[in-house]
């Protein structure tokens, strides 16, 4: 024991020493773009720089960790220090929503927002708690072992290869999106050849090294992504608030937002362009009650309009009117959806949220139901998190049971410094824009923004609703992903940290796709090949399967990718709610209930799953539109909090059939008992994994 | 293998932490959301308190009650001579 105690440590402080130097080497690099952008570089430079230099980093790290050993492929060789373990956990769970999305949810949602932040944070301590210090002792390779083993034959191994792939599928599908989209936007390159870039980054990382690779390369992701996120915050922050640490001193900030907020609600140039809006809104819901009519007496009035144009003799007013006939709808159904369009406008027509009112409505009826959905998210986020088989699969590396409970801490803690930055970030960026671009003329916007107004309306739309050559605040359109790209930008800073964000966002987005593909890829070879149909495959052979099937996992992911799957949102909210309600009940009872049975478990994840699903599919439009019969929602809870049901029923349903079915056999119970003791002296049951 | 009394013991103490634990992430996460609107009507630091707390006094609290779990248990595992040895 001595000798082993020995090693780890000095293992510790090796992998210390060489991260300290990582850090300050891409310190270094960053000092070094920025020396360069001085002199000249260009910024299309700049992001091949920091595309391809990182890329080659993962890659020397993936190559470096190349192993064809079962633990070491599988689970790192189980002696990832709790630190370490911890950062790659934040990385690994930190996607490129998070990174990217996160903070411009926040900036749009202003209060309602923050469930998916408590939702995202929360879940750690169910993990802690409940699951990762006797996933650990039980220590073997995934998830569906644990469910197999504890409740016995391969019908929960099934359901538990099936859930564990469908939800880290769809998230994964989501990460290689966000890949393709960051590479295309900083470098220039095609989203095609982007997702290909990516791809190739995310399988040199995985391939060769399995888990091994894949923790050391999310530390070093980690590292450049914090660093990314903070940088441009702590300077936006800095002149803003005065304080280098923005996150305690925002509330202030926070303040004057309110009153800004106020100041615009009250404006008669704002109320002006609130005005037009809503009356283009009437309008196009007046023209939906009867489109033939209305396209007939619109094409009517620009065939007037020319005509009496010519008989003006007025060169200028004809072709105006002749330019406005020709672009005039042809058909009754083109004449629709503009109609749609523009009735759609009456969302810009409201006076701008209060940032920090929590559940606004217009009354209580509505307040109620606004807190019941903040509640439904917060609750299937945290428990969609600690059942999440990619997060879950990480603690089975640490060299210990008390490693791995200071290991979810740590890994909490990293994924703190950016969940409680976001929030700050949305904050500071609202205030700047509502100081420095509000009330700026049209002939001289604000740098950062005419600059991203042209390179993608779909981020920044700003135009001048009323003519007055002043912007309104009405008049902006803003994405969500605009903020974080963004900041760089408005705290002034150079492109270098522009490319640094990129560099970011990047590593977010591949380390948690590395984990997933290694998830799915591991429930593939392990669970379903050499559990059900082969146990005799030698390691070797168990080790090359599942590379294999890797790329081949990836490749369809990304072609999957490749058609652009729209609302990646819900896909993502629906993977935490599926995986709640699968896999969270089975697990925790496994652990803490004795009694619980084989039929109670299957049951139980059938009924789980089969309410979540049941539930989505009949309220959620994208299926309701192609032919499910249409369902009121349940007390108003949207579609994408159904594991507020799903687990409930589940939980319930195991509970109700353990105890009709027969207990569990001695070995199950002895089972429990083993993985409920870090360490039992004469404990016979040996079942961790090597 | 048969389990000792201050084996039992162990297990109920780390339910009782496990419960007190839970109930404290209960109250800074459900229990705070649902009043927030009254939380809102008190500044703290010019934040209204039920914004900060959905913001960053309840993630603070989460990785508090994380550290403090593991910390409690680590020494429970000692007192009960469970632990593993110095596996750092």
């Amino acid at each position: 024991m001595s000798s082993q105690a020995f090693s780890h440590a000095e293992f510790n402080r090796q992998l210390k020493k060489n991260y300290s130097w990582y850090t300050g080497g891409f310190i270094l690099f960053i000092l070094a773009l920025a020396a360069a952008e001085q002199m000249g570089m260009s910024r299309q430079w700049i992001g091949y720089w920091f595309l391809f230099a990182t890329i080659g980093l993962y890659a020397g790290i993936g190559i470096m960790s190349r192993t064809s050993e079962v633990a070491e492929y599988y689970v790192a060789g189980r002696r990832v220090p709790a630190f370490f373990n911890g950062m790659a956990t934040g990385a690994d769970w930190m996607s490129a929503a998070s990174f990217i999305a996160m903070a411009g949810g926040l900036f749009i949602g202003g209060f309602d927002g923050l469930a998916w932040v408590m939702g995202w944070t929360g879940g750690y301590c169910l993990v802690a708690l409940f699951l990762a210090p006797y996933l650990r002792k039980f220590g073997q390779f995934t998830i569906p072992d644990f469910l197999a083993e504890r409740y016995g034959g391969n019908i929960v191994r099934t359901i538990g290869i099936i859930s564990a792939i469908t939800c880290s599928f769809v998230y994964v599908v989501a990460q290689i999106y966000g890949v393709g989209l960051i590479t295309s936007r900083f470098t220039g390159l095609e989203f095609g050849v982007g997702v290909f870039v990516g791809l190739g980054g995310i399988l040199v990382c995985s391939m060769l090294g399995g888990m091994r690779a894949v923790t050391w390369t999310q530390v070093a992701q980690y590292i450049i992504l914090i660093i990314a996120y903070l940088t441009p915050v702590v300077w936006l922050g800095i002149k803003h608030t005065g304080v280098p640490v923005p996150q305690l001193a925002y509330g202030y900030t926070l303040q004057k937002v309110g009153e800004l907020e106020k100041k615009i609600t009250a404006d008669p140039k704002e109320q002006e362009v609130r005005k037009i809006f809503a009356d283009r809104a009437a309008a196009g819901r007046e023209a939906l009650k009867d489109p033939a009519k209305a396209h007939a007496e619109g094409k009517a009035s620009v065939d007037k309009a020319v005509a009496d144009a010519k008989a003006s003799g007025d060169a200028a007013r004809l072709a105006a009117a002749e330019k406005a006939q020709a672009a005039y709808p042809t058909s009754v159904a083109a004449a629709t959806s503009t109609y749609r369009r523009e009735a759609g406008l009456a969302a810009r027509a409201a006076p701008p949220r209060v940032h920090a009112e929590a559940y606004p409505g217009k009354d209580e009826k509505t307040r109620d139901t606004a807190r019941l959905n903040f509640i439904g998210i917060v609750f299937c986020m945290m428990f969609g998190t600690a059942a999440l088989p990619h997060i879950l699969m990480r603690y089975y590396t640490t060299p210990s049971v008390q490693q791995a409970r200071v290991s979810v801490f740590w890994s909490l803690f990293f994924i703190f410094l950016l969940y409680f930055t976001a929030p700050c970030l949305a904050v500071l960026a609202k205030f700047d824009m509502y100081t420095n671009l509000v009330g700026s003329s049209f002939a001289s916007l604000p740098a950062w923004a005419a600059n991203w107004a042209k390179v993608d309306p779909s981020l920044l739309n700003i135009t001048d609703i009323n003519k007055d050559g002043i912007v309104q605040w009405a008049e902006v359109v803003i994405g969500q992903d605009l903020i974080v790209l963004s900041t760089p930008e408005i705290a002034g800073l150079p492109y270098v940290v522009s490319g640094l964000v990129a560099a970011g966002g990047l590593a977010a987005a591949l380390s948690t796709a590395d984990g997933l593909l290694l998830t799915i890829s591991n429930a593939l070879s392990h669970d379903l090949y050499y559990k059900m149909i082969d146990p005799t495959a030698s390691t070797s052979k168990r080790v090359t399967i599942s590379k294999v099937l890797l790329v081949v996992v990836a490749i369809v992911a990304a072609w999957v990718t490749s058609f652009k799957p729209g609302d990646i949102l819900f896909l993502v909210g629906a993977a935490f709610s599926l995986a709640a309600s699968a896999f969270f009940p089975a697990l925790v009872i496994g652990v803490f209930w004795k009694r619980a049975t084989k039929w109670g478990a299957i049951i139980g994840m059938a009924v789980g799953l089969g309410i979540c699903i049941y539930y989505m599919l009949r309220t959620y439009p994208f299926f309701t539109n192609m032919g499910v019969p249409k369902m009121d929602l349940w007390f108003g809870l949207n579609p994408v909090s159904a594991g507020m049901f799903g687990l409930p029923a589940g939980l319930l349903t195991i509970i109700v059939v353990s105890l009709l079915t027969p207990a569990p056999s001695k070995e199950v119970q002895d089972l429990v008992e083993h993985v409920r003791y870090p360490h039992l002296k004469g404990d016979t049951l040996v079942s961790e994994a090597r | 293998m048969q389990l000792t009394e201050k084996h039992q013991e162990y297990w109920r103490k780390n339910l009782v932490y496990t419960a007190i634990l839970l109930f404290v992430w209960f109250l800074v996460t459900f229990v705070e959301a649902w009043y927030a609107r009254q939380l809102n009507q008190i500044t703290f630091f010019g934040w209204p308190l039920g914004f900060w707390f959905s913001a960053q006094g309840s993630l603070a609290i989460y990785v508090v009650i994380i550290g403090v779990y593991a910390w409690l248990m680590g020494k429970l595992d000692k007192e009960y001579q469970v632990d593993e040895g110095d596996l750092e």
